[in-house]
């Protein structure tokens, strides 16, 4: 049986990770981080935003009135392909950060990473520093223990449920969905929402954490392809560390450098620290490894420790493979990197042009076919259309129309209608009839505009829409 | 648990064939297990509560019930999708919506709905629906009939009954009779065709004016008697349903569709010869009040 110790590798049970806190420049980084995205996430459902219509919330996704309102800007169905622009954007900036600084978005701003952190903080602020939780987790059950589990899963899915529920918050009224929710009134779709989520944020922070990183997520198998030999990542200066003899712990004669360079040991006392604190449970200075996610504590661990000792810091930190391997300053304007950066700035314009451009209101004139014209008592021909407005602006707008391109005494005709006033976000159908003499047109048909102008909004252009006016031959 | 099984080997089952033919124990993952049992608890809730198991020429039921309405009274059945559209139909937001939107509109004057550019809206695009299935076997989808001279269009300006919102109510109510008599007997070839003049005559087309004016004299005498319908001026009465032969409307005779003098002459002689018998049937009976409201108001809406 040689193939049993692989076998054995590849069915490997889990092994439960206790991360050590730290402190340092970049831990106090990723709690800014987290701090401002817990705080956006958190607190925009309940920013209030003066609008004419639609909602008084400043981000509101309006799936039943089918508008998505961000700020003052209104997004409509037709205007889905933004979407594909915002992704365009979120994938190529993700590819030139990649490329540049490395596995950022794992390590600063993945929701995994921001979630795990949080969940890790309360287990530490319930059960106590790694070694505590080691004991406890060994422990006999007890009260104590049962008390203090009990309390961490209690606290995480308090945290997992607020997740849950502002995710619902950002698709209809806040407050009135909040009191809805909690008097059984909130529609299914509400509380289903918040269970799966509720349920995958406990899961997959609480229990899956890191192997979320290793195992599930896609981007962690293909970062790789960014990278270069000038990418940023967290690296551990094994020269340094090691020197001929390898490493060692400071142990009575090993506690100074001159000490140790006589040894021939490296500046690595074998503290453990930057494995202790590592989220995903690996040794740094085993080299590059999948399962790194570049957070960057190990780096502040092993500053903690470089600092206690009075030597120079960046044992573990910051570097490139062209750093390591020639010494040579990583460059940062490489090929790849501008290539993403051009595609990311030209996206970045469309799409802000696109937003800027938005048209104001939208008019389609469809010409009734059936029937196609009508002969009128004093020999005028008359056809039938449907016009359908749609006010997508946030103010009301009085509209006056008229008709270009009619040879004169035609007659465009709204029945009741002189002036039409549109709320926002509302949509009208209108009949309205053109008349003419059939003898003005040669027996053609006649391409003609319907303009559609704006009386009290100087700012916006009239609006044209074509259609025809249809001639029988005789 | 975990810790322990780290570097041992896999688990066999203990089983040996031939020797040393061994089974490996793999069990599935303990999530995936119970994830396994639970679509098994899944699919018995399933068979209890929808209609299941087929047993021979029948099913089971299911305790999932629907409850709609129908001739008035209340029905319950076992779930299907059949009964939850008919619920769906009766109590859902749209029918909600709708219905509260008729309310509206049947306590709405005509000129108000014609004024409100919503309510006008909502009038045609339910009266298109009520028009189709209704009216536009004989006028057409839109109100023009496909043959000319069977039924009048309704997307003109002429109204052979009249035009207003009231009279084109008491159309859709009460129903009409259209009545010409045929003049082929009481009056000779010559005197039809002098008549047939007359009536081109007045709305303008060319036409043999000895003949016209010979054609005047029956029009406007006892022995035609046209004029008694359609008055000495050939505008026609509303109360008669008679038309006005003075305008380019023709919902009989098809002079529009004539290639020569010859043809349209001929088309109005047909007419005066043969008489006409129309007749549009009353609707009171089978729509309701809101339904006609709504009909008149889109077929006023139709015409110039």
């Amino acid at each position: 049986m040689n193939d049993s110790d692989n076998q054995s590798d590849l069915y490997a049970a889990r092994t439960h990770i206790y991360p050590r806190s730290v402190s340092g420049r970049f831990r106090r980084l990723k709690w800014g981080v987290l701090a401002l995205a817990y705080g956006v996430y958190f607190l925009l459902p309940w920013l209030h935003w003066e609008r004419e219509a639609g909602g008084d919330q400043a981000v509101l996704f309006d799936l039943v009135g089918r508008k998505f309102y961000l700020f003052d800007l209104v997004v409509h169905p037709q205007d889905i392909f933004w979407l594909a622009g915002l992704l365009m954007i979120a994938a190529y900036l993700l590819f030139f950060v990649t490329g540049l600084a490395g596995r950022v978005f794992c390590g600063y701003f993945c929701f995994q990473t921001l979630w795990t952190d949080v969940y890790i903080l309360i287990e530490r602020l319930v059960q106590g520093e790694r070694p505590a939780r080691i004991r406890l987790a060994k422990a006999p059950w007890g009260p104590a223990k049962i008390v203090k589990l009990g309390l961490t899963h209690l606290l995480w899915l308090l945290v997992a449920f607020m997740t849950g529920l502002t995710f619902v918050l950002y698709w209809g009224n806040a407050p009135e969905l909040v009191q809805q929710f909690f008097t059984g009134q909130a529609p299914f779709a509400a509380y289903a929402t918040t269970l799966f989520l509720t349920t995958t944020t406990y899961v997959m922070a609480g229990i899956a954490r890191e192997q979320v990183c290793t195992y599930m997520c896609p981007y962690a198998r293909f970062q790789a392809v960014m990278f270069d030999k000038d990418t940023l990542i967290v690296s551990y200066d094994a020269q340094r560390g090691e020197g001929d003899k390898g490493r060692s712990k400071l142990g009575k004669t090993l506690k100074t450098k001159e000490a140790r360079t006589e040894a021939g040991v490296g500046d690595c006392i074998d503290c453990g620290y930057c494995v202790q604190v590592c989220p995903t449970g690996i040794d740094i200075r085993n080299g590059l490894q999948i399962q790194c996610i570049s957070c960057a504590l190990c780096v502040d661990a092993c500053d903690t420790i470089m600092d206690s000792m009075g030597w120079e810091r960046g044992l573990v930190g910051y570097t490139s493979q062209r750093k390591e391997d020639t010494g040579v300053q990583a460059r940062w304007l490489r090929p790849k990197v501008i290539g993403y950066a051009a595609v990311l700035v030209v996206a970045i314009g469309l799409l802000g042009w696109s937003v800027s451009h938005q048209v104001p209101f939208d008019m389609t004139v469809a010409q009734e076919r059936q029937p196609i014209y009508v002969r009128l008592s004093d020999g005028r021909i008359q056809n039938s259309y449907e016009v359908k407005l749609n006010n997508k602006t946030n103010k009301t707008l009085t509209l006056r129309f008229r008709a270009e391109g009619l040879p004169e005494g035609a007659d465009l005709d709204f029945g009741q209608f002189t002036e039409i006033s549109l709320r926002p976000e509302q949509r009208l159908r209108l009949a309205a009839k053109v008349r003419a003499m059939p003898k003005e047109f040669d027996g053609h048909s006649h391409p003609f505009y319907l303009i559609v102008e704006p009386q009290n909004a100087p700012e916006l252009q009239p609006f044209k829409a074509q259609s025809v006016f249809y001639v029988p031959e005789k | 648990m975990a810790d322990q099984n780290q570097g041992k080997a896999v688990q066999t089952t203990g089983h040996a064939w031939d020797g040393d033919l061994q089974e490996f124990n793999n069990p599935l993952p303990r999530w995936w297990l119970w994830t396994f049992y639970a679509t098994v608890v899944f699919a018995v809730i399933y068979w209890i509560w929808y209609p299941a198991w087929p047993i021979a020429s029948s099913f089971t039921k299911g305790i999932g019930s629907v409850t709609y309405q129908a001739n008035g009274e209340e029905v319950t059945t076992h779930w299907n999708t059949r009964a939850e559209l008919i619920e769906e139909m009766q109590t859902g937001s749209e029918t909600l919506k709708q219905q509260e939107y008729m309310k509206k509109v049947a306590a709405a004057s005509y000129a108000q709905i014609e004024s409100d550019p919503e309510m006008s809206g909502f009038m045609r695009s339910t009266a298109k629906v009520l028009f189709a299935d209704n009216c536009a076997a004989c006028h057409g989808i839109g109100g023009a009939p496909l043959k000319l001279g069977l039924y009048p269009n309704l997307g003109d300006d002429a109204w052979l009954w009249g035009g207003s919102t009231e009279q084109i109510e008491q159309t859709i109510r009460a129903g009409r009779n259209g009545f010409m008599p045929a003049f082929g007997e009481v009056l000779s070839d010559e005197q039809v065709e002098q008549v047939a003049s007359y009536v081109l005559s007045l709305s303008g087309s060319s036409a043999d004016m000895a003949k016209a004016e010979a054609g005047k004299a029956i029009f406007q005498g006892k022995e035609g008697g046209c004029y008694y319908c359609h008055t000495e001026s050939g505008k026609g009465m509303h109360s008669q349903g008679a038309a006005n032969l003075t305008d380019q409307i023709w919902t009989v005779a098809d002079v529009p569709g004539a290639v020569d003098d010859a043809g349209k002459l001929e088309a109005v002689k047909k007419v005066i010869r043969g008489g006409i018998q129309r007749q549009m049937p009353a609707w009171s009976g089978r729509l309701d009040d809101t339904e006609i409201k709504l009909l008149t108001a889109y077929v006023n809406s139709l015409g110039g």
